[in-house]
């Protein structure tokens, strides 16, 4: 009652919304970079939000399913098949037992999520299954996948199966919603003052490069020069997901799920929760700029992304619950 | 708690930081202290992290969780005036947060620097550990990693800055001086400080229901052990 790891991937790891309530100790939350993907791939399965879901890059995994499973993907589209033959994103998937998942080609975005239903039978460390690669704990043994990992299925929860054959249901969760243009929006850091005022105007006129060595913990970015009109040593102090730190040499980084949980570097800007989706799903050499908000508009747009994950959810288990009457 | 002069900002739209001071002090970063302890005692729902620096509180937040009044015009708004509350209910006691001895050899092997710090600091290395042992240190932060101790205040005389090239690899368990600061390092990580030793206890154990040895707010006094010692603690910690 498991998976097979066949190829492990560029990058594949069990993550979820994160480890919350350690950041004090150090221990800061990971979990899925996507979070609206993470969360779209459980709602299509009609897992709970929180449950643990397969993460990973292109070049993605191959992955083999020694039982029948109701899976879904969502996320970046690696044009996914099974036993050969194509299936769609953001539309759950009754799959045969024996069934070959694998991936041909990288279409959009970065990052992909594979949820199945019931969940991985994995324990949680401090009340998360997300994968903290650096202290090698939580997830699947606290790395990255392997070839030959066997991660077995929870089947408590999983509705009954019974499909000899690949069999995509027919509806879709609507996803464009959650990604945003390439301007991503930002509310002022508390040491964006201390940028002198051309850099505080580069900041929002400029175009910012993705560059390759960016990674789960932050993506640093090239664009123009920004300097401090004093530069002051600050002390560290905590900084967050979307966090977008000044570093010495004048460029960014925008911190990300595995950032550590404090940093000495100006915060000039905090990306929006709302717009993190959009930014992980950009990879090496995308141009993405920035765009001021109030904190009154980031909250707005985020509680509207909560509300249509809710309605997602909703209408997944009205979906299923006919399909399975009819 | 007097509330007036604090520097309170969003950290992005679901955190806020309450910044008491921006410079190194006992006394500020121990009002950092009360708020934390205060806050852990006095959960407010929607609350998912509490995280003590030296002189600023952040606490995270899902805003979803919020419900609020309408007359706020945002959830920032409303956990800015619900966070004063608490804050004014504070008491100024002093809180009883544990005290811990911490064991270290302190040689050339373990402590890379040690003869570096001897040479710049025109100070015998019996010295070194004397002032480096001579203190009670109290945690004023965690992170960096998972249970790193940002400690201070280390003598003057034995004061460093950081290397200016970070090594690659600095082993676990190794005791650090930055500064006024002094840490140890829970996991092997790369690392900038000047190393002078090595505890063989785990400051991070995974299997421990609390992970981390040391908390925002312990007292943290050291002393030397023999190498021998060290590897017999070091094999009894992890049997």
């Amino acid at each position: 009652m498991s998976i097979l790891i066949i190829k492990p991937g560029l990058y594949s790891t069990i993550q979820d919304e994160g480890r919350k309530g350690f950041q004090h100790l150090g221990i800061n939350p990971n979990g899925a970079m996507d979070t609206c993907a993470m969360q779209t791939a459980n709602a299509l399965v009609l897992n709970d939000a929180s449950e643990a879901v397969l993460e990973f890059y292109f070049p993605a995994p191959v992955i083999q399913f020694n039982r029948p499973a109701f899976i879904a993907l969502s996320g970046a589209d690696f044009t996914a098949e099974i036993n050969g033959i194509d299936i769609p994103i953001n539309q759950p998937v009754f799959i045969p037992a024996n069934a070959l998942l694998q991936f041909k080609a990288k279409k959009w975005g970065q990052v992909a999520y594979l949820s199945v239903q019931g969940g991985f039978e994995l324990s949680e460390w401090l009340n998360s299954y997300s994968t903290n690669v650096k202290a090698a704990v939580g997830g699947f043994e606290g790395r990255i996948l392997k070839q030959g990992d066997t991660i077995e299925l929870n089947l408590k929860n999983a509705s009954s199966i019974n499909s000899k054959d690949c069999s995509v249901m027919p509806w879709k969760a609507s996803v464009h919603q959650f990604y945003h243009t390439n301007a991503l929006r930002f509310i002022p850091g508390h040491e964006l003052e201390q940028l002198t005022p051309s850099s505080q105007t580069n900041l929002c006129a400029g175009d910012f490069s993705i560059l390759p060595q960016s990674d789960r913990m932050g993506y640093r970015l090239q664009g123009p020069m920004l300097e401090q009109s004093d530069k002051k040593e600050m002390i560290s102090s905590a900084v967050t997901k979307g966090t977008v730190q000044l570093l010495p040499n004048g460029q960014c980084i925008v911190l990300m799920a595995d950032h550590q949980t404090t940093g000495g570097y100006p915060r000039i800007a905090h990306i929006i929760s709302a717009d993190l989706p959009t930014l992980s799903q950009k990879g090496s050499n995308d141009t993405i700029q920035f765009i001021p908000v109030t904190i009154e508009e980031a909250e707005k747009i985020l509680m509207l992304q909560t509300q249509h994950l809710q309605q997602l959810k909703n209408a997944c288990i009205l979906q299923l619950d006919a399909y399975h009457r009819h | 708690m007097n509330v007036s002069n604090l520097d309170i900002y969003p950290l992005g739209d679901q955190a806020i930081t309450i910044q008491l001071g921006d410079y190194i002090n006992a006394s500020t970063n121990q009002e950092v202290i009360q708020i934390f302890t205060h806050l852990q005692n006095h959960p407010i729902n929607g609350i998912t992290d509490i995280i003590p620096a030296y002189s600023s509180i952040t606490i995270v937040y899902d805003l979803a969780q919020f419900s609020i009044p309408s007359f706020y015009s945002s959830r920032f708004d409303w956990i800015k005036s619900r966070l004063l509350q608490e804050l004014e209910l504070i008491n100024p006691v002093q809180h009883s947060n544990k005290s811990i001895k911490i064991p270290v050899c302190y040689n050339n092997e373990f402590g890379l620097d040690l003869l570096y710090l001897s040479v710049h600091t025109n100070l015998s290395i019996e010295e070194i550990i004397e002032r480096h042992t001579n203190k009670i240190y109290t945690v004023y932060m965690i992170g960096f990693l998972p249970g790193f101790p940002y400690m201070a205040s280390v003598d003057p005389g034995i004061q460093m800055n950081r290397r200016a090239v970070p090594r690659q690899i600095v082993p676990k368990g190794s005791v650090g001086i930055a500064g006024e600061q002094t840490g140890i390092y829970p996991l092997d990580s790369p690392g900038g400080w000047q190393l002078i030793g090595q505890t063989p206890l785990n400051l991070f154990d995974v299997i421990k229901e609390i992970p981390c040895l040391l908390s925002p707010g312990d007292s943290v006094e050291f002393y030397a052990i023999k190498e021998k010692e060290f590897w017999e603690i070091k094999k009894a910690v992890n049997e």
